[in-house]
């Protein structure tokens, strides 16, 4: 069995977003162990990219400030493999098609694999796209994760369903990655009209920030909910203060974590 | 989608699922329209009567007689607003008001595409805001006003190096949260499909004039092709009149900036190797771990980190050849056609007359040469003057 699936057979999932090696390597490790110590139930760790064309400006800032330190492809794979030795946690990455196809697709994978990853989203790689990235996924026993919008129509979702594998990551908005105030209907549709689609377990990102948000979202039937600008928007606001920031992160994970745990 | 995608193994549609739907439904208006009566005949009206075409084939006596061959230049910088871009923000801009569109993007790095899709948001009444890095608008403030004048807002980008690529990620994030009522005018042949292919189709009528007036003029097709390649539409649009004759030779000319050997050009095909980046596999300027570099070169135009995926296509298959000029190069050609024929190119242009002068030099005394002359330089002007050490 694998770690996704078991993680989503037991409980609803709270599921924080970071980016691998940002600020630093060193504080991104201690950051997503806060993460693991305060409740997370999986994680979902992205690749820093110069052109992250599905990302808002926070998520745009992260990646640089992390390549700006020095993050290459190896050192991301280092950290998740430390972060594999220090917990069992589901990890899943979001990665851009880029950083895939220069490595090798099929070594991009089996590298994720010694490196204990457990699923990969390639942000722009619709299903049109994905059969090299799908079959070296499943060649490695890794979940290949698929994007589900919006705008997504049955026929879309019916092509999606046949590669995609772990769990379907529902895109909450019509848009890029970014803090938002509320969460619109349309969004609590697309949970419900998906749903009856697939067994696949829904995780619903993009535009996440709040535990209301979290509440609804789950009450909606929502298997899982990823928050990503909201965290790193804690790492920008303390990167003077380093210890607060590793606080911040983990405060907030864990009232995330309550939220779920009440709403479910 | 209902065409394929790719050129040979370039092209494709590397955007996130959001865009999808967007790319489907282009897809599909520009199938439908693109031979109707109505579509056509509006937009050749506009192609003449408010762009000016045709544009003339003239024969550059002087340059000819200097390098003794014949030399032509293909004028598309006498098209209105200056450049070829033209063509294809009226085609598209067309598209976006048949499928009912309330509002027009568009990225730009020299401001050439912005001020050709913000004429074109004027003309037909449709609310237009252009993406431009903050480094482009600070070197090209003289286009930002353009735009401005005719009701465009500038949506300066402050993210990377505040260029062209970093204009173009922020039009498609921009355009994913806005699919339905929005509609995005690529101003090269780069891109997601249809991209690609809507924009060559545009940019056709080049080739198409070019080839109909040689065979005029002279009664034979011409021995070499040169055009510039930042993207590639220029080059593509009178590619494609000839790209089935093989006896005509097909040169794009790509930005070498500091020297091809340098990490400072925009030479994708030239020195790039193969990679994703906005929505299409192409040839790529990228790090060992698929990052992707700063370009750089003179001339704004020319300065992308990445190519067309049908010239990509051209390269493998040897149909076309790709070579590289230097900023020198091309700032001396820019100096040589202003002062032998008395036309000023823009410094993209130049890129390709540098090209072609080295060729003439190796043609038989006879042959026949063409030159598309892509742009105009006025916008120019201030940086070639700074480049060339004078004080205006």
């Amino acid at each position: 069995m694998s770690r996704i699936k078991d993680m989503f057979k037991a409980k609803k999932a709270f599921i924080p977003f970071t980016v691998l090696g940002d600020p630093d390597f060193e504080t991104s490790k201690d950051i997503i162990k806060a993460m693991i110590d305060s409740g997370a139930d999986m994680l979902e760790l992205g690749f820093p990219y110069s052109d992250p064309i599905a990302d808002g400006p926070t998520i745009q800032l992260a990646d640089k400030r992390a390549l700006d330190a020095g993050a290459t492809t190896n050192r991301a794979f280092r950290l998740i493999k430390e972060i594999r030795n220090y917990s069992g946690i589901p990890i899943s990455l979001l990665v851009y098609s880029n950083l895939i196809y220069k490595r090798g697709i099929e070594k991009f994978y089996r590298d994720a694999k010694e490196s204990g990853v457990d699923g990969v989203l390639v942000a722009d790689i619709p299903f049109e796209e994905s059969e090299e990235y799908t079959a070296a996924a499943k060649k490695h026993n890794i979940s290949p994760v698929f994007l589900v919008a919006q705008t997504t129509t049955p026929r879309r979702l019916k092509e999606i369903l046949k590669c995609a594998g772990g769990y379907l990551y529902l895109v909450s908005v019509l848009g890029v990655t970014g803090k938002r105030k509320t969460i619109e209907d349309a969004t609590i549709n697309l949970i419900k009209t998906t749903k009856k689609e697939t067994s696949l377990p829904l995780a619903v990102g993009f535009g996440v920030s709040s535990p209301k948000h979290v509440k609804k979202l789950v009450s909606a039937g929502a298997d899982g909910v990823i928050v990503g600008s909201a965290i790193i928007q804690i790492i920008e606001r303390n990167l003077g203060d380093k210890k607060k920031m590793i606080d911040e992160v983990g405060e907030f994970v864990w009232v995330m974590k309550e939220a779920i745990v009440k709403g479910s | 989608m209902k065409t394929s995608t790719k050129f040979g193994p370039f092209g494709g549609t590397f955007v996130p699922e959001t865009l999808m739907i967007a790319l489907e439904e282009l897809e599909e208006s520009y199938l439908k329209l693109k031979d109707s009566k109505p579509f056509k005949d509006e937009l050749n009206d506009l192609l003449k009567n408010y762009a000016g075409r045709p544009t003339p084939l003239y024969l550059a006596k002087n340059l000819s007689k200097k390098y003794s061959c014949k030399i032509y230049l293909k004028r598309e910088d006498l098209l209105h607003t200056g450049a070829h871009k033209i063509n294809n923000t009226l085609g598209q801009g067309l598209l976006a008001k048949h499928m009912g569109k309330t509002r027009i993007i568009a990225e730009t790095g020299a401001g050439q595409h912005g001020v050709a899709t913000a004429v074109v948001g004027a003309l037909l009444g449709i609310k237009t805001e252009v993406f431009m890095g903050t480094k482009d608008i600070e070197r090209q403030k003289l286009n930002v006003f353009r735009m401005e004048l005719c009701g465009t807002k500038v949506i300066p980008v402050d993210a990377g190096a505040g260029t062209l690529k970093d204009a173009v990620n922020e039009t498609m994030r921009d355009w994913t949260a806005n699919i339905r009522t929005t509609y995005y005018i690529l101003g090269s042949v780069v891109g997601p499909h249809p991209y690609p292919m809507i924009v060559r189709d545009f940019q056709r009528i080049i080739g198409k004039e070019t080839k109909k007036q040689i065979m005029e003029l002279e009664g034979r097709l011409p021995d070499a092709i040169v055009a510039c390649v930042g993207g590639g539409s220029n080059a593509i649009g009178i590619f494609s009149g000839f790209i089935d004759n093989k006896k005509t030779k097909l040169y794009g000319v790509e930005a070498a900036g500091m020297g091809l050997n340098t990490k400072k050009h925009g030479a994708s095909l030239c020195k790039g190797t193969g990679g994703i980046l906005h929505g299409s596999m192409s040839y790529i300027l990228q790090d060992n771990d698929g990052q992707i570099d700063e370009p750089y070169s003179i001339s704004a135009g020319l300065d992308y980190p990445g190519v067309g995926p049908e010239h990509s296509m051209l390269k493998d298959t040897g149909r076309a050849k790709y070579v590289g000029i230097t900023d020198k190069e091309a700032l001396a050609a820019f100096r040589e056609l202003s002062t032998t024929e008395g036309i000023i190119p823009a410094l993209e242009s130049a890129h390709a007359v540098a090209y072609a002068l080295k060729l003439a030099a190796d043609l038989k005394k006879d042959s026949i040469l063409i030159i598309n002359l892509s742009g105009r330089g006025d916008k120019d002007m201030e940086h070639a003057a700074k480049a060339m050490g004078v004080k205006i």
